[in-house]
């Protein structure tokens, strides 16, 4: 079970206990953190799921992939080379202590 | 009502080859329903060979939708492939049509940068400015609303609050801006459906429209930039090379897309609350719900019944042989109502699990672009009617939008209770 820190705009850490195997979207939605929509459902469709990845932990997952994920976020208000759609991050042991950085609001 | 049973027996009885979804009739009876549920059960991927618009491909379930929605690739929006809306004639030049190109109906590249042109005038600080303004006209809209009078809620609600936005957003001469009203029926319609007689007269009041415009596209230019989108247009460095034709194209999509759909939400909302008087009763006390209330009226009225691709190439999708060249349709009212995706779909639920998750607004890169404004235009709908009363009933039937597109209301006459 990764600990996964999801860090809002003004700054308020949430720390929760992710399943092996979901989304770092629907890990979010599950525990109700405020801050990720996921309105589609987790097929990289909506871009409410935008976040911001540290370099360090961007390394170990890669940035984001080719197709729908870049094409949804070069219409991204803020995205950046650093951002991730959440739903795009398949979680597993391996990222035990990821630090996601959430937008103001997901548009 | 006869004509209700008569559909549901009909949809039931009627050879599937036969079914013909976009007929325009059916939506001014909203007898929609049981004609998807059929197709959604028996026929997803259904290919109608004649209609008013040419033979068209049915897609009516939800994930389906989503899948062609986001494959950009084979299933084109361009203007140069066909249309993003089944009928033709609305955007392009045939028949009695004139060209219309927009950013909704391009592909990428060069569908990003036209829409990141405009794409800041929805951006989080905008909003934030809008949100005051918006209460504010809400307000005062409401409190000169009579109490148990019966009135045409789409005249004195819907219409004056989306046009204002409207105008706002454009920073439109505001004594003028029953024009964009106007100008926005007449983008979607053709001749013989009651707003204009013929093509020409069609034609000539979108130049109309143009000509407005570009005056005030002139005087803009000569101002400093401003954060309307007029202005923004008039300054933006990728825009300087714009047509006239390119320009009326960009300002029937801004006008469309930012009063007609809000206009059939708030008009849905009406009508939602006059359906399911206990919900409503549940919203009342416990305002909290507006966080899946918004999502699941737009959901539940599905402003917007369709958006269209073009396959650009054959496709096999779902067992079915899709031929380059061929219109597929995607009913996002019938997808909103996918009973495998949205359970109790036809009811109005205030208090639904994840609301959000639907398909009024569309996937992918196309995905609409003024979503968040209009969830604040209905937030406030919602929050001033629900302070102010403890129903609202819709008296006789309302009159519906003759289209297959506009998913909406001409008149809804209704009486308000304090």
């Amino acid at each position: 079970m990764p600990k996964i820190i999801y860090i809002t705009s003004t700054g308020t850490e949430h720390a929760v206990d992710a399943d092996s195997g979901s989304s770092a979207m629907q890990t979010a939605v599950q525990h109700r953190i405020p801050g990720i929509d996921g309105d589609c459902g987790g097929v990289a469709a909506c871009g409410t799921c935008h976040v911001w990845v540290d370099q360090n932990w961007l390394d170990k997952i890669g940035p984001a992939r080719p197709g729908i994920e870049q094409e949804m976020l070069a219409l991204t208000d803020g995205a950046t080379p650093f951002s991730r759609l959440a739903c795009q991050i398949e979680l597993d042991d391996s990222h035990d202590g990821l630090v996601l950085r959430m937008p103001t609001d997901q548009h | 009502m006869d004509i209700a049973i008569n559909d549901a027996e009909r949809a039931r009885t009627m050879p599937l080859e036969d079914f013909d979804v976009s007929d325009v009739s059916l939506y001014q009876r909203e007898a929609l329903h049981p004609y998807f549920e059929r197709l959604r059960k028996e026929a997803p991927v259904h290919y109608c060979k004649a209609s008013l618009y040419g033979p068209y491909w049915s897609i009516t379930k939800f994930h389906d939708i989503v899948a062609i929605d986001t494959n950009h690739k084979q299933f084109s929006s361009d203007h140069t492939n066909g249309s993003f809306v089944l009928d033709d004639t609305t955007l392009n030049a045939v028949e009695g049509g004139i060209s219309m190109p927009n950013f909704l109906g391009m592909d990428q590249p060069v569908h990003d940068v036209h829409r990141m042109a405009v794409s800041p005038i929805v951006a989080p600080a905008n909003l934030l400015r809008f949100e005051n303004l918006i209460r504010s006209r809400t307000k005062d809209l409401f409190d000169s609303l009579p109490i148990g009078e019966t009135f045409n809620w789409v005249d004195q609600v819907s219409i004056p609050l989306t046009t204002m936005m409207l105008a706002t957003l454009l920073d439109f001469p505001f004594a003028d801006r029953a024009k964009l009203t106007r100008w926005s029926d007449v983008v979607t319609t053709r001749p013989g459906y009651g707003l204009v007689d013929t093509w020409e007269q069609r034609t000539a009041e979108l130049m109309e429209c143009l000509g407005y415009f570009q005056n005030l596209w002139d005087e803009r230019q000569k101002l400093p930039p401003k954060a309307d989108l007029i202005s923004m247009l008039a300054h933006s460095p990728a825009m300087q090379g714009m047509t006239p034709t390119d320009f009326l194209g960009m300002l029937v999509l801004l006008i469309v897309g930012g009063n007609d759909t809000t206009r059939s939400s708030m008009s849905g909302s009406a009508m939602a609350a006059h359906l399911f008087p206990d919900e409503f009763a549940k919203a009342k006390a416990d305002p909290s719900l507006l966080a899946s209330i918004v999502p699941e009226v737009i959901r539940w009225q599905t402003p917007i019944s369709h958006m269209r691709r073009t396959a650009i190439e054959d496709v096999e999708f779902r067992g079915q042989q899709i031929k380059k060249g061929d219109k597929v349709v995607m009913w996002y009212l019938s997808g909103n109502r996918d009973e495998e995706v949205i359970d109790r779909p036809q009811d109005f639920i205030v208090d639904r699990p994840r609301a959000r998750h639907h398909l009024s607004f569309g996937f992918g890169i196309h995905r609409c672009l003024g979503n968040r404004l209009a969830e604040l235009q209905i937030k406030v709908l919602w929050e001033e009617m629900l302070k102010r009363y403890s129903r609202i009933e819709v008296v006789g039937e309302p009159l519906r939008v003759p289209s297959n597109l506009i998913h909406g209301y001409v008149e809804m006459q209704v009486r308000l209770h304090a």
